[in-house]
């Protein structure tokens, strides 16, 4: 069986701001839950991982939390992207794309096409 | 940036304790809720719909560790946590960590101090902007062995003109002058300066100015430029003290500026650093000799500041260039013989090079002191570590790191060194005050040895440079224990620790080596200081006072009342007919400042003419030449040799007549009768020039050498005149018999004012303080060594002997055997000192080496002791061995008392 590939945790951290921007506050399960249901389950992603980065981009002042009610009513820690964190996600998106637009370039040239 | 955002919120978490894991607890609690109700949704029944989301969610306690590590900062939380462990150990054994830090506030302490004197002095040397471009230049005649000659006027200004410096200034040595008009009339260091002074040192006035450095005026520019102290003791601080007219030797100056507050004059005593008046001069006009370039100005310094970038090499050969062309354009003024050269000296090392040895010797015995503290210390920690060696090992069994657990012990070190240099620093800060009432008063910069922020910085630095160095021998081999042997052995530690009792030895062994050398260092020094002391100084001392007094000296000759020798001369034989009558005083006699045993600065000599041999002033040698009244020889006890001593009947009008000491008449006349001879003596800068007619001076005897120069040197010629026939300005009353010390002066100074009530009257001491205080700065040194030497034995004797009681200790089992099976006690002692033995022999033999290597290094310091001497090394030696014997033989002793039975049973 192929292994499923690993995430990168700068690649992960870009999901999480993604997932925050669209949706808006989530909770942990809520965010997890998401980036599992894009990416089709192709992603190993114990969702436990997931929290030690929230922190971390908390710490970053990226995301904000603070608690709220879930669905059922239960008590939950809700993320937001914070102003900076939408700054952060706008400038990483425009590396990424330039990233796989270049990668993409290289995959598309064939051997005629360098004469 | 955001890194550092988050790196403060985490060290804001560390610090406040605040925790994060009940919020994670909470987090996750709810995830799996979560989970959990969509598993159920997609029909898995309810245990399995659990199971799943914890599977999902992954291994809790690595989220945890993870979370908490971002959290907060894992490096310095666990430094915490070694560090709470640390003190919770240095707690536990409360007579261990005395000792270590103890040994260690002693050490650093120790360290501090001397640099904190060293600080001020050595390191610190000259005030000034850019200190390394001032030099001073000196004037030498190796040809006829004269040194610090002056300099001539015409060589100044082409010293000027040369390109060489950016500016170079004539400077005098450091005098007196008399303020009149306040109440008592005062004494007041000065110093005549050309006007470019304080251009060469970069120093400003605080308020008003200093001198125009180009104003040309010859003679004084009757301008005076004052020190802040004077301005604020004198002058209450009157901010319109600018235009004020001084009286000073009678002649009026006007103040131009008061320097700032801090500024110190250069020099190497207080003297001449506490100036407190400066007069302009361009020592070319009177009441100076006309500026011709044959007329050296005696005792005058030139301080120059060099050109921007320019070393002292390449300034002394552009010099030397200057030097050999100027010798070629004026063959006459520089005759071949006398082989004129002119020398660059860095201003730091005339200020400080006196001292440099004393203090580099001190900081290298203190230095001593501090490496036998660490190595003590290390054999400490190494002890301690046999006895925790179960705990190493059940730490290492339960799965510790290596790297961890050295990481702990380097901390516990650490801490202990830290500690040690915190105790030590807080001690010399709390002490420093006393401690400063035991350097001599003429060591150089006194006054600026405090106990700073960098004295302060270097204490840390110390501490943690020797906590790191000697933590990390014994945590290596600490954390090295053999794992299953240790256990095995119930904690004995016998066979995991043969590289630690090697350490040990080896440790031990160079202690021993190292206070053995500090020990030879002390016991040199202390036979030299021995032998001067003793020294017979060819005068006597006993029951004699020296109080000075000091004759104005007016620009004008014609204003001064003591002209002439005539003149003075009534006031000298009123002034000692008058200190005659005091009570107590038997004999009385006067002389000028150089004719104060030991207690006078270098006063430069004069140029000796002898007749028929020389003929101008720059081919002669120069010769030491105190002026003093007939009464000074029989005053001092300084016998005839031959000839006869000065009468009252050699007046000014009188031929003028001179006595020699034997060492003049060895140097100068070798093999001849020197009585009669006839000689000249160039004639001081001061006063008239006048007689065209050179005016021989004849020899009318000869006097035992004393050591009235230094007590280190038996004989350095002298040639003595009569103050009645050549007056002299700086005086000294010599008074001797049952003297009351404290009301003499006051008496004294009642005297001379009641003859002339112009006259300051001051510094009055005994013979014998100035003798010792000759020898201050070689008692201070002395001292210090010695008490650093005995802190190295007390240390050696502590090592050895907790190295023979381990050794013992780890012993104690074979001992017991060994007695059990019929061996005598007496034995079991002797084996055992012999290994204390062993050590004392290596250690003295290693240290032996070592202190001939540093005995002769030190040779400049010693009086009358080779480096090599026998007696102090065989003495040293002697005691090295019978404190190693002693401290082994509590241990022997204890070896040789132990009850078998109870022995073995309990192992």
């Amino acid at each position: 069986m192929k292994e499923k590939p690993d995430v990168l945790q700068g690649t992960l951290a870009l999901m999480v701001l993604k997932t925050l921007d669209v949706l808006g506050p989530q909770h942990g399960w809520g965010i997890a839950r998401r980036i599992e249901q894009i990416s089709g389950d192709l992603l190993a992603v114990n969702q436990g991982t997931l929290y030690p980065l929230l922190l971390k981009l908390e710490h970053e002042g990226s995301i904000a939390s603070e608690w709220g009610a879930s669905e059922n009513n239960r008590r939950a820690r809700f993320y937001r992207l914070t102003g900076a964190g939408r700054k952060q996600l706008l400038s990483e998106t425009r590396d990424w794309e330039q990233t796989t637009a270049i990668i993409a370039r290289f995959f598309n040239v064939k051997a005629g096409d360098l004469i | 940036m955001k890194f550092l955002r988050r790196f403060f919120t985490r060290l804001s978490n560390l610090a406040t304790g605040r925790r994060a894991d009940q919020r994670l607890q909470d987090e996750i609690a709810e995830h799996l809720a979560l989970q959990t109700e969509e598993n159920l949704r997609t029909g898995m029944p309810p245990g399995e719909a659990r199971r799943q989301a914890r599977l999902k969610l992954g291994a809790g306690e690595t989220i945890r560790e993870d979370h908490h590590a971002e959290h907060s900062i894992p490096f310095i939380e666990n430094l915490l946590f070694d560090l709470r462990y640390a003190v919770r150990m240095l707690l536990r054994s409360p007579g261990f960590s005395f000792i270590a830090i103890a040994t260690m506030a002693l050490g650093i302490g120790a360290t501090t101090a001397i640099y904190s004197v060293i600080d001020a002095t050595l390191l610190h040397p000259l005030p000034y902007r850019n200190p390394a471009e001032l030099v001073r230049i000196q004037d030498d005649l190796p040809g006829v062995g004269a040194q610090g000659v002056g300099i001539s006027v015409p060589e100044w200004r082409d010293l000027e003109s040369s390109g060489i410096f950016q500016s170079a200034s004539i400077t005098g040595t450091g005098a007196n002058v008399n303020l009149t008009g306040s109440a008592q009339p005062l004494r007041l260091s000065f110093k005549q300066v050309t006007p470019n002074y304080f251009a060469v040192l970069g120093v400003d006035a605080q308020l008003g100015r200093t001198f125009d450095p180009h104003d040309a005026t010859p003679g004084y520019n009757l301008e005076v430029v004052i020190s802040d102290g004077l301005w604020r003791r004198e002058f209450g601080a009157d901010p319109h003290i600018l235009g004020r007219a001084l009286r000073l030797d009678n002649d009026v100056y006007h103040v131009v500026g008061v320097m700032p507050r801090g500024f110190r004059d250069q020099g190497s005593t207080s003297e001449e650093q506490n100036v407190e008046l400066w007069l302009g001069a361009g020592f070319a006009g009177v009441p100076f000799p006309p500026p011709l370039r044959s007329s050296r100005l005696r005792s005058r310094v030139v301080i120059a500041r060099l050109k921007h970038g320019s070393s002292i090499e390449a300034a002394q050969g552009h010099l030397d260039a200057l030097v050999e062309s100027l010798k070629k354009q004026y063959p006459a003024e520089y005759p071949a013989q006398t082989a004129w050269t002119v020398r660059l000296i860095p201003l730091s090392e005339t200020v400080v090079g006196s001292v440099r040895q004393s203090l580099v010797l001190l900081f290298g015995a203190v230095g001593l002191v501090l490496l036998i503290s660490c190595v003590n210390v290390a054999n400490l920690l190494l002890t301690r570590a046999s006895a925790r060696s179960r705990e190493i090992a059940v730490r290492q069994a339960l799965g510790a790191q290596r790297a961890r657990l050295i990481r702990q012990f380097l901390v516990e070190s650490l801490l202990l060194f830290l500690l040690g240099g915190i105790a030590g620093f807080g001690i010399l800060f709390c002490a420093g005050h006393l401690l400063l009432r035991l350097v001599p008063e003429s060591l150089p910069h006194l006054n600026d040895i405090g106990v700073n922020w960098g004295v302060m910085a270097f204490a840390l630095t110390v501490s943690v440079a020797a906590g790191t160095i000697f933590g990390l021998a014994p945590a290596w081999l600490m954390s090295r224990a053999d794992l299953i042997g240790t256990l095995r052995q119930e904690g004995r530690g016998a066979s995991g620790s043969r590289d630690r009792s090697r350490a040990r030895q080896i440790l031990v062994i160079s202690e021993l080596a190292l206070s053995l050398v500090l020990m030879v260092a002390a016991g040199l020094l202390l036979r030299s200081f021995w032998d001067l002391f003793n020294v017979q100084p060819g005068f006597n001392a006993d029951r004699t006072m020296a109080i000075e007094t000091w004759l104005a000296g007016p620009n004008d000759p014609t204003k001064d009342p003591y002209q002439t020798a005539t003149q003075e001369s009534v006031l000298l034989r009123e002034i000692l007919s008058r200190s005659r009558a005091l009570p107590g005083v038997q004999e009385a006699a006067i002389g000028d400042e150089a004719s104060l045993p030991l207690g006078h600065s270098d006063p430069g000599g004069l140029p000796l003419i002898r007749e028929g041999i020389e003929t101008m002033d720059n081919q002669a040698p120069v010769i030491d030449s105190p002026i003093v009244s007939p009464e000074y020889f029989h005053l001092l006890g300084m016998p005839l040799r031959s000839g006869r001593l000065f009468s009252d009947q050699d007046l000014e009008d009188t031929p003028q007549v001179a006595v020699i000491n034997q060492a003049a008449a060895h140097t100068y006349w070798p093999g001849q009768y020197p009585v009669g001879k006839h000689v000249r003596l160039h004639r001081d800068t001061r006063g008239l020039v006048s007689s065209s007619q050179p005016v021989w001076t004849t020899i009318i005897g000869v006097i035992a050498d004393a050591r009235t120069e230094s007590l280190a040197d038996a004989a350095i010629p002298q040639i003595y005149r009569s103050v009645h026939q050549r007056p002299a300005k700086d005086l000294v009353i010599f008074l001797r018999g049952q003297l009351d010390s404290s009301t003499i002066a006051t008496q004294v100074r009642q005297q001379v004012q009641s003859v002339d009530a112009t006259l300051p009257v001051f510094h009055a001491e005994t013979l014998d303080d100035v003798l010792s205080t000759s020898l201050s700065v070689r008692r201070f040194s002395m001292e210090m060594v010695a008490c650093f030497a005995a802190t190295a034995l007390l240390l050696a004797g502590l090592g050895i002997y907790g190295t023979i009681s381990y050794v013992v200790n780890e012993q104690r089992r074979e001992i017991a055997i060994r007695l059990a099976l019929g061996a005598q006690r007496d034995t079991i002692l002797k084996m055992v000192l012999r290994r204390g033995l062993g050590l004392a022999v290596a250690g003295a033999g290693l240290g032996a080496a070592g202190a001939l290597v540093v005995s002769h290094l030190m040779a400049g310091l010693l009086f009358g002791v080779s480096p090599t001497d026998p007696p102090t090394f065989a003495g040293v030696t002697l005691v090295l061995t019978a404190v190693a014997l002693a401290a082994s033989y509590i241990p022997a002793l204890r070896a040789m008392r132990l009850d078998p039975i109870t022995t073995l049973h309990s192992e």
